[in-house]
């Protein structure tokens, strides 16, 4: 992107402010106005001050309404140069998606520099094929009148189109509330009840992923019915549901993963 | 010993033997002699003298009833009642005749198993009559028929006999439409009433007479023969060979059924528990030795005793000092006394059994409309659903630092003797609202608060309550975007047909239930003007305004359909008008785009968007502001008609109709409730106190157009809002 207005969208990674890359933090630098979202992703092993430091440069945190409503991240993006800085990559968020596309429809030039996401993170971390994921899901915080078992029905529907599935959790980042993978698992395991299903009977198998990309990352695979009790520590987490596996797969989640024997016969 | 000491006895031995026990309630429009016709009941069977009636007003008692004339509490009086060689005990127990206190009616039917239905002989089958019998048909309860003031067809109308009779074929086939209508197919025969067996009855309660076809017979007395004792101004003695008691009390015992039979097909109509259980087979057979099954059709405030909860005893029997649990609340409660009330005395007994009505002191839990029971297990009765409509509101704090609990305590009370007065209690700023059914409902309630609990209020001038709704269809499906711009909602609004809007208000749909049976539900909503495709999509009611889900086979709908809910539930209670509730209203949702992870469409993107989407397609279809109405009855001497029409139409007043009766004009008169207040003083200073007048509350109308823009910023400032409301473009998005 050339030229003095504009809206860059930079991804700050997974962890923390030292997973920006170069690129990205040159292009922070060159920003007249910064701002930074953190509700649709976190950046848990940082600090808005920390970040800040690394700039340079002063930055905006927007809260939600702001970025879903766009119209002063827009408005400012007509006559200087804006980034907006997000945790993982900029495009795995909708809302930024369309906001790119509202800003070209007004004439407003666009850059991305990417940043790693969970999306890639989760896989490698387990020793999966990138290649054999099928559609993310995302496993919501139960509401009054708001329980959803589409992501239980994705998984299974992965499954047999023999893919794995990554199971994103909710964070509200405004009160501090962050999905843990335990609650998760037993959120899964009531969909199953309400969707009348029996998938987690015949493969207990899964995979519980606390903050990938730090020094302090966990990673537990085993049966569901014992993961659920377990303590994953702080957040973020996020779970991975296996699908049938390649030798190399069944190797690295036994070597990676620490995984039971027995529970991989049957994949 | 008087009469009515011998009858009490009589009462107390009557009452074990169900079979001889007939358990009514009287109903009709107003002023078509229900009261009338309760106090010659009353006094000719012996429970106050002759003279007194139609004076004393028995059923009347409470002192502010008595002072106003108007029956506000349902009280019962028990009668006893000598046919056929046998005594029978006759409890009535009395309806409210102002439909500001409508509440009390339905719940007094749930009390009995029959009904004497008074109609005018003049003025026939009038819309209150139509809803009397709606009441009475939905709690099975069986009618008879009473055609009233048949007097004045002969001395006002000089109608010839042929005439009369031509009437009154007429006013019983429209009541007969009416019961075929509500009844199952197979009491429909059995249930009619007919003037062969009995169940009609015609006379005059003013004058004390009545006949009907067996007594014809017996007699020998023919219309003929009424026909002349009326045209000779014989009524008198017409009145000792045809008591009006005695009619109606052999037709009530004759066709108004035993509380044993009565229950068989009641209780499967009221209770939706299993009937093939113990429990249940104790209700449908009305069984003393069962579980008790008493449900509470009203609370009286005794200054004496305290609450006093007033029921039907379904099943079982309740002694003195037993412990009952009101079925849904915590702990249990012992019985401190057990009484059958006659009017306004309490007589106390040591046990009642199933089949009577009975008053119990002691149970504090207790609030019209629960169950009581020795078990706290048991299934409760269905809920009573009326629809009250309060429209007046004032707010009330205390005078004196030192009432303060006192009052919020009183209030509670209050709502619950009285389910048709709402409270709002703010503990924090100590100023609680009050809505009721009218001005004089809450100045009454406020009197009493005052003067029988002894606290000192201060209170706002009435304020009140608005409806909101639309004039047309939405042109165009508006589009509601969620926040994220991830998820959108395609609405219609339009107005909700009237029928149905009707059935919601006379309890026939209930709009709080959860719709169980969804093809039943749709049936109805079909008979009642849904178009098929329409009655298919039913979703929920909120108040008189129904959400259809018109969509087809839309993926991870059904996920957000509980939002869908909760954001409709939200808008019908806050209208984009004034944030006043909204009445009459049919929302459509036609389509939705919804996104796929769940996690971009959970409350705070789906809530919003169907909001916006209900708000934006309101705008489109025109909002209108609905005022409550009143109807105005004034009686006034001709002189003062001038006085009396000035003062009605400068309350943006209308008057309906007017005729003459004697020295006086009667005058119907229709005006908002917000011009209404203060009439009372003003009327009585325009007539030097020569008028005499009632209201009655009938419903919504729209806020003429030249006022809607000042009273809605009224409303909105009132609430803290900005004066004008938002328009379409602003839920667009
Ligand atoms: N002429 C005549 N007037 C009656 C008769 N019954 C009641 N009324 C009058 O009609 C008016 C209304 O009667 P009321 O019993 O108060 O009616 P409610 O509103 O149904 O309780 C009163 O003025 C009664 O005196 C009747 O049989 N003949």
């Amino acid at each position: 992107m050339h030229g003095k207005s504009g809206l860059v969208f930079i991804g700050l990674g997974i962890n923390d402010e030292m997973d920006i890359t170069v690129k990205g933090l040159d292009a922070a630098r060159e920003c007249g106005c910064l701002f930074s979202e953190f509700y649709t992703a976190a950046l848990m092993g940082s600090t808005p001050e920390r970040l800040e430091e690394m700039i340079g440069r002063p930055v905006i945190s927007l809260t939600r309404e702001d970025v879903e409503s766009g119209d002063l991240i827009l408005e400012k993006a007509k006559n200087e140069r804006v980034g907006l800085l997000t945790a993982g990559d900029p495009m795995a968020a909708t809302t930024h998606a369309d906001l790119r596309l509202r800003a070209e429809n007004e004439g407003i030039p666009t850059e991305v520099i990417n940043g790693i996401s969970i999306l890639v993170a989760a896989p490698s971390a387990l020793g999966l094929q990138h290649y054999k994921f099928g559609r993310t899901t995302t496993i919501p915080f139960v509401e009054q009148g708001y329980f959803p078992t589409s992501p239980y029905e994705a998984l299974i529907k992965n499954f047999e189109a023999g893919l794995h599935t990554l199971v994103l959790l909710d964070i509200h980042s405004d009160e501090g509330r962050y999905l843990t993978a335990d609650e998760a698992m037993k959120t899964l395991l009531l969909m199953e009840k309400k969707a009348g299903g029996n998938f987690f009977e015949e493969h207990p198998l899964i995979c519980g992923l606390g903050r990938i990309g730090s020094d302090a990352a966990v990673i537990r695979c085993g049966d569901i019915h014992s993961l659920k009790e377990k303590d994953f520590g702080p957040p973020l987490h996020c779970i991975v549901i296996p699908g049938p596996l390649h030798y190399m797969e069944k190797e690295a989640l036994k070597i990676l993963g620490n995984t039971p024997e027995k529970l991989l016969d049957d994949y | 010993m008087g009469r009515k000491e011998d009858n009490i006895k009589k009462a107390q031995a009557i009452m074990h033997k169900p079979k001889y026990i007939r358990n009514i309630g009287i109903a009709a429009h107003i002023d078509h002699g229900k009261t009338t016709l309760s106090d010659n009941l009353i006094a000719g069977a012996g429970m106050m003298s002759e003279e007194l009636a139609g004076k004393q007003l028995v059923l009347d008692y409470d002192e502010q009833e008595q002072a106003r004339g108007i029956t506000i509490n349902a009280a019962n009086a028990s009668m006893v009642h000598e046919y056929g060689g046998e005594e029978y005990l006759i409890n009535l127990i009395d309806t409210p005749g102002h439909v500001d206190f409508g509440g009390d009616v339905t719940r007094a039917m749930r009390a009995v198993d029959g009904a004497i239905i008074v109609t005018c002989a003049v003025e026939g089958v009038m819309p209150q009559t139509e809803t009397v019998i709606r009441q009475a048909l939905k709690e099975r309860v069986r009618p008879v028929l009473f055609i009233n003031k048949v007097d004045r067809l002969i001395n006002e109308l000089q109608l010839t006999p042929e005439q009369m009779q031509d009437r009154f074929v007429k006013i019983i086939a429209e009541v007969n439409k009416r019961i075929t209508r509500m009844v199952p197919p197979e009491l429909k025969k059995e249930w009619m009433v007919k003037v062969d067996d009995g169940s009609v009855a015609f006379g005059s309660a003013y004058h004390n007479w009545a006949i009907n076809v067996p007594f014809m017979k017996r007699s020998g007395i023919t219309f003929k023969d009424i026909y002349n004792y009326l045209n000779d101004g014989k009524q008198k003695e017409l009145a000792k060979k045809a008591p009006i008691h005695k009619i109606l009390l052999d037709m009530t015992i004759q066709h108004l059924p035993n509380p044993i039979d009565a229950q068989k097909i009641r209780i499967p109509q009221i209770w939706h528990g299993d009937l093939e259980s113990k429990f249940g087979q104790s209700m449908m057979n009305c069984d003393e030795r069962g579980h008790v099954a008493l449900m509470v059709t009203k609370i009286l405030l005794d200054p004496h005793a305290g609450e006093v909860a007033v029921g039907r005893l379904f099943s079982g029997k309740i002694a003195r000092g037993q412990e009952l649990y009101v079925i849904g609340m915590p702990g249990k409660a012992r019985v401190q006394q057990v009484s059958l009330s006659v009017g306004a005395d309490m007589i106390a007994v040591d046990e009642i059994i199933a089949g009577n009505i009975v008053s119990l002191t002691g149970v504090k839990n207790a609030i019209a409309g629960v169950t009581i029971s020795d078990d706290p297990e048991v299934e409760p009765f269905e809920k009573i659903t009326h629809y009250s409509e309060p429209v007046v509101t004032v707010a009330i704090e205390a005078k004196h630092m030192k009432d303060l609990p006192k009052l919020v305590e009183v209030l509670r009370s209050v709502a619950k003797a009285d389910p048709s007065i709402q409270v709002e209690i703010n503990q924090e700023t100590g100023e609680h609202l009050m809505s009721g059914m009218g001005e004089l409902h809450l100045e009454i309630t406020l009197y009493r608060i005052v003067n029988e609990h002894g606290i000192e209020v201060n209170s706002s001038p009435p304020i009140v309550v608005y409806r909101e709704s639309v004039e047309k269809q939405t042109p165009r499906e508006f589009e509601g975007k969620s926040p994220n711009k991830h998820n959108k909602f395609y609405v219609v609004v339009e107005p909700l047909e009237e029928a149905v809007v009707e059935a919601i208000k006379s309890g026939e749909i209930d709009p709080d239930a959860k719709i169980k049976d969804v093809k039943a539900m749709m049936r109805t909503l079909q008979d009642l003007g849904l178009s098929k495709d329409e009655a298919k999509g039913i979703v929920m009611f909120k108040g008189p305004n129904v959400f259809l889900d018109m969509t087809k086979g839309i993926q991870y709908l059904h996920e957000t359909m509980e939002l869908c809910k909760q954001a409709f539930a939200e808008a019908m209670r806050l209208g984009p008008l004034a944030n006043e509730k909204v009445m009459g209203v049919k929302v459509k949702l036609m389509d939705a785009k919804l996104h796929e992870d769940s996690i971009h469409r959970g409350p705070a993107q789906v809530i919003p968007a169907m909001r916006n989407g209900i708000y934006g397609a309101m705008c489109l279809a025109n909002r209108v502001l609905m005022e409550p109405m009143q109807k105005v009855f004034i009686d006034v001497p001709q002189d003062f008609m001038g006085s009396v029409t000035r003062e009605i139409q400068q309350r943006r007043g209308i008057i309906v109709d007017m005729s003459q009766e004697g020295e006086l004009t009667r005058i119907e008169a229709k005006a908002p409730v917000s011009e209404m207040f203060g009439f009372a003083s003003a009327i009585r200073s325009a007539t030097a106190g020569r008028a005499l007048w009632a209201t009655e509350n009938s419903g919504f109308e729209r806020v003429p157009r030249e006022l809607l823009d000042k009273i809605v910023a009224q409303i909105r400032e009132r609430k803290g809002l900005k004066p004008e409301p938002y328009n379409a473009g602003y839920y667009e998005g």
